[in-house]
């Protein structure tokens, strides 16, 4: 069976991926679909949804277009998910692998440093980040992927921590390859499959702790995100619950999509799990 | 300027208070809301907001100001001043106690101006720098000759800012320390009774207050509540009958004013009437060309601001000085929203794109809102904003450093320039570490000169047409964006008559309030 055709055995993940397909959509058309700036105001305020030609979702505080700032708010979301979650593995991957492989003191040395991270809720970790660096789209990444990479980091130990001794290892070592040659080449291939399910998981993380950031109006005032949509319209969910109901559904549905997807990418690596489980 | 629904409100609140009984009644408590929590109740040792508004009833000064600002009598009884605006003599009200029973006197008023004052408050010192003596001529007469006229002299005695404080407490002792402090004594309406912290401070009648028959009502409860949603639940759910300005979120206020025997006003707040301005950097970046001032002041959208953000609530400003400050120019040429004026004057100063940084002013949504609109405005005129977020500590460090491009303020304007205005464009008031002086950088000797000679020119023609001069250069240099005058309503039951009577609104209006119920 094909790689596709084991993940799309799961009815769910297939959704999952439809809706993803259309959200990325969504983030690569908004600039056709709206190439004035999302800030603009453009129609009297709180207008509602289906009202005017051409305001399918009417209009904020401010009159600003709420398709707009939905669909250019896909981008920023996709955008700080994706980088986040990169940088997130940048740091993890090899900080997991290097104590995974080694074991001893450095496995020690760095889980203690990992566990340091651990032990402060995620989230204040991000606020306090964000705070002290002044929010921008930069500084929002890094404290994401500053309180990300430790469940990464655990993860790919313990897939080092089990494949090190395998037989195909200790001939690697047995031929003359080097340290860096063996993990990189040897093992890393070998623990691809489920950092690939928690990196889908980690952008729909990602995703919710920015909205969370720019709902507290720790955003990056420049950028129109669903977090900041939420954000400022939660003073005014008694006039108008459009403004805030509209990027809800888009978070929640992105963050759904992300997290079926993410099944259905662990039952298609790992084929024997997903025979067992159904 | 009101818009339709101020209009509506303001027409219902008249058919109601009509239909009233015009004759004031005795007794009954309000509640009220104090936001937030002031850090103690002695007036004149501390002058926020929240102070003021609970103190204001139980200290006075010797003057009150009407919503004209038209001075009048509280604790002094009538006043005069000789022919060179130098001699000032007023006469005090006779009979008048202090809350424990000793007389207040003539002793009392020179203790707390030339000692009192004079260590403790920054803002009367401004004004007790240009007095030369302060004396008692028996026990009803206080006579303060100053050193050269003072144009806004007669507009510095009100309670919140110039307040009495009683001599046979204060003096000798560490005024800060004092173990009055807790329960501060004065000579108003109403008595300090309790404080439970964080929940309610009481006040209760004055039995021996010096005008008969006042105060009506028999106490005042201002309640403490954090949360701002729950402040207008408290009003919607009965709790309490007065929300002062500043006690609910502007947003809440349409939904609020429309209920059932609610009414509304704007009046109030001219003695203060808050200013808001744009700060723009005149010592460096694009900011420093008086074209790129201007074509701020062009692009934005300022009605639009105080309709959609506001509520329709304030005023837009012409220029540098606001509706209710004396001496207003009103024949300047108003810079109103035109983009295309505003693109112009960039061309032609050449503007390369160079990144503009807006600094909003961290107090709330509401201010939030107005930093995006006006970056817009900005950048449909090709200004390339960039707004950077901060909290209160941030703002008042980056403006006291000097390190902003564009930041909003909003500042008091005190009913005269002298007091409120000219502090913002003086170049002897630059001084690096407050946002609160001229944090523009702005530097004009004749503007200097102006201000300088009209705030001790006597009499007001002479000052008049000295600070028309200034309006005019003011006007032209654009030293700081002029936002808006902020309407600052105070929302309360039809059935409390008589709340808001003087210019300071509720800080000194609960002695006439009586209520119809």
């Amino acid at each position: 069976m094909s790689f596709f055709a084991r993940f799309a055995q799961n009815r769910g993940a297939l959704i999952g991926l439809i809706i993803l397909l259309t959200i990325i959509a969504m983030a690569i058309l908004a600039p056709l679909l709206f190439p004035e700036s999302p800030w603009r105001m453009v129609q009297r305020p709180f207008l509602p949804p289906m009202e005017v030609d051409g305001f399918p979702l009417g209009t904020d505080t401010m009159g600003r277009n709420v398709a707009a700032g939905l669909m250019h708010g896909a981008w920023v979301s996709l955008l700080i998910g994706l980088v986040s979650t990169t940088v997130a593995l940048a740091i993890g991957v090899p900080l997991g692998a290097i104590a995974g492989y080694y074991g001893g003191l450095i496995d020690d040395a760095l889980m203690r440093f990992t566990e340091f991270f651990q032990t402060i809720p995620n989230f204040a970790l991000a606020i306090v980040l964000v705070a002290i660096m002044q929010p921008s789209i930069t500084s929002i990444v890094l404290a994401i992927a500053i309180v990300s990479w430790p469940p990464v980091a655990r993860l790919v130990r313990a897939e080092f921590l089990s494949l090190r001794n395998r037989e195909y290892v200790e001939a690697a070592r047995l031929v003359g390859q080097s340290n860096t040659t063996i993990i990189l080449r040897q093992i890393l291939p070998n623990t691809l499959s489920p950092i690939i399910v928690l990196a889908s998981l980690m952008v729909a993380t990602a995703i919710l702790l920015e909205s969370a950031l720019s709902f507290l109006g720790l955003g990056d005032p420049n950028v129109m995100s669903w977090g900041y949509m939420i954000g400022a319209a939660r003073t005014v969910i008694r006039q108008a619950w459009w403004l805030s109901f509209f990027p809800g559904v888009a978070i929640l549905l992105t963050v759904l999509a992300l997290n079926l997807v993410g099944e259905g990418l662990d039952d298609a690596l790992n084929p024997k799990l997903a025979r067992e489980r159904s | 300027m009101k818009t339709p629904l101020a209009l509506a409100i303001a027409a219902t609140a008249f058919t109601l208070s009509g239909a009233h009984a015009d004759e004031p009644r005795h007794g009954g408590t309000i509640d009220t809301i104090i936001q937030p929590e002031p850090p103690g109740l002695v007036l004149g040792m501390i002058q926020n907001d929240p102070t003021r508004k609970v103190a204001g009833n139980i200290y006075e000064g010797l003057l009150s100001y009407s919503t004209d600002l038209e001075p009048r009598p509280q604790l002094a009884e009538s006043w005069d001043v000789d022919d060179d605006g130098l001699v000032w003599t007023f006469q005090l009200r006779e009979g008048v106690t202090w809350h424990d029973g000793e007389p207040f006197t003539a002793e009392d008023v020179v203790f707390s101006a030339d000692v009192f004052h004079r260590e403790l408050n920054p803002s009367a010192r401004a004004v007790l720098d240009h007095v030369e003596s302060i004396e008692a001529d028996g026990d009803h007469t206080v006579v303060f000759t100053l050193k050269q006229p003072f144009g806004p002299f007669l507009l510095s005695f009100e309670a919140g800012t110039f307040t009495m404080v009683p001599k046979h407490l204060y003096e000798g002792t560490d005024f800060r320390d004092n173990e009055h402090n807790s329960h501060p004594i004065g000579t108003g309406p109403f008595k300090f009774e309790n404080w439970d912290r964080g929940t309610v401070i009481e006040l209760v009648r004055n039995d021996d207050y010096y005008v008969d028959d006042l105060p009506y009502l028999d106490g005042i409860n201002w309640h403490v509540i954090p949360d701002g949603a729950s402040r207008a639940v408290a009003y919607e759910n009965g709790t309490v009958d007065v929300l002062p300005n500043g006690t609910v979120e502007n947003f809440d206020i349409p939904r609020l004013a429309e209920l059932d025997n609610t009414c509304m006003t704007e009046e109030g707040h001219e003695y203060f009437s808050p200013f808001a301005m744009l700060w723009m950097n005149n010592r460096e970046g694009p900011t420093e060309d008086k074209r790129f001032r201007q074509a701020v002041m062009y692009a934005m959208d300022r009605e639009f601001a105080r309709d959609v953000l506001w509520n329709g609530l304030g005023n837009v400003p012409l220029s540098s000085f606001g509706s209710n400050a004396r001496f207003q120019h009103d024949g300047l040429e108003p810079y109103d929203h035109d983009p295309d004026r505003a693109r112009e004057l960039l061309d032609e100063m050449g503007y390369d794109g160079e990144e503009v940084r807006l600094l909003p002013l961290p107090y709330g949504e509401t201010w939030t809102r107005w930093a995006e609109a006006v970056q817009q405005n900005l950048r449909e005129v090709g200004i390339n904003v960039r707004t950077q977020s901060t909290d209160v500590g941030g703002w008042n460090q980056r403006l006291g450093d000097w390190d902003y491009d564009l930041a909003f303020t909003f500042l008091y304007q005190y009913g005269d320039p002298a007091l409120g205005i000219s502090r913002t464009y003086l170049s002897s008031n630059i001084e690096r570490g407050s946002p609160w002086n001229n944090v523009g950088g702005y530097e004009n000797e004749r503007v200097d000169e102006l201000f300088n000679e009209a705030a001790t020119a006597f009499p007001d023609e002479e000052r008049e047409s000295l600070y028309r001069e200034v309006q005019e250069i003011l006007h032209e240099d654009v030293p700081v964006g002029w936002l808006m005058e902020l309407g600052f309503p105070t929302l309360y039951r039809c059935d409390v008559n008589d709340l808001v009577t003087s210019g300071v609104g509720v800080n000194d209006g609960f002695k006439d309030a009586w209520l119809d119920r």
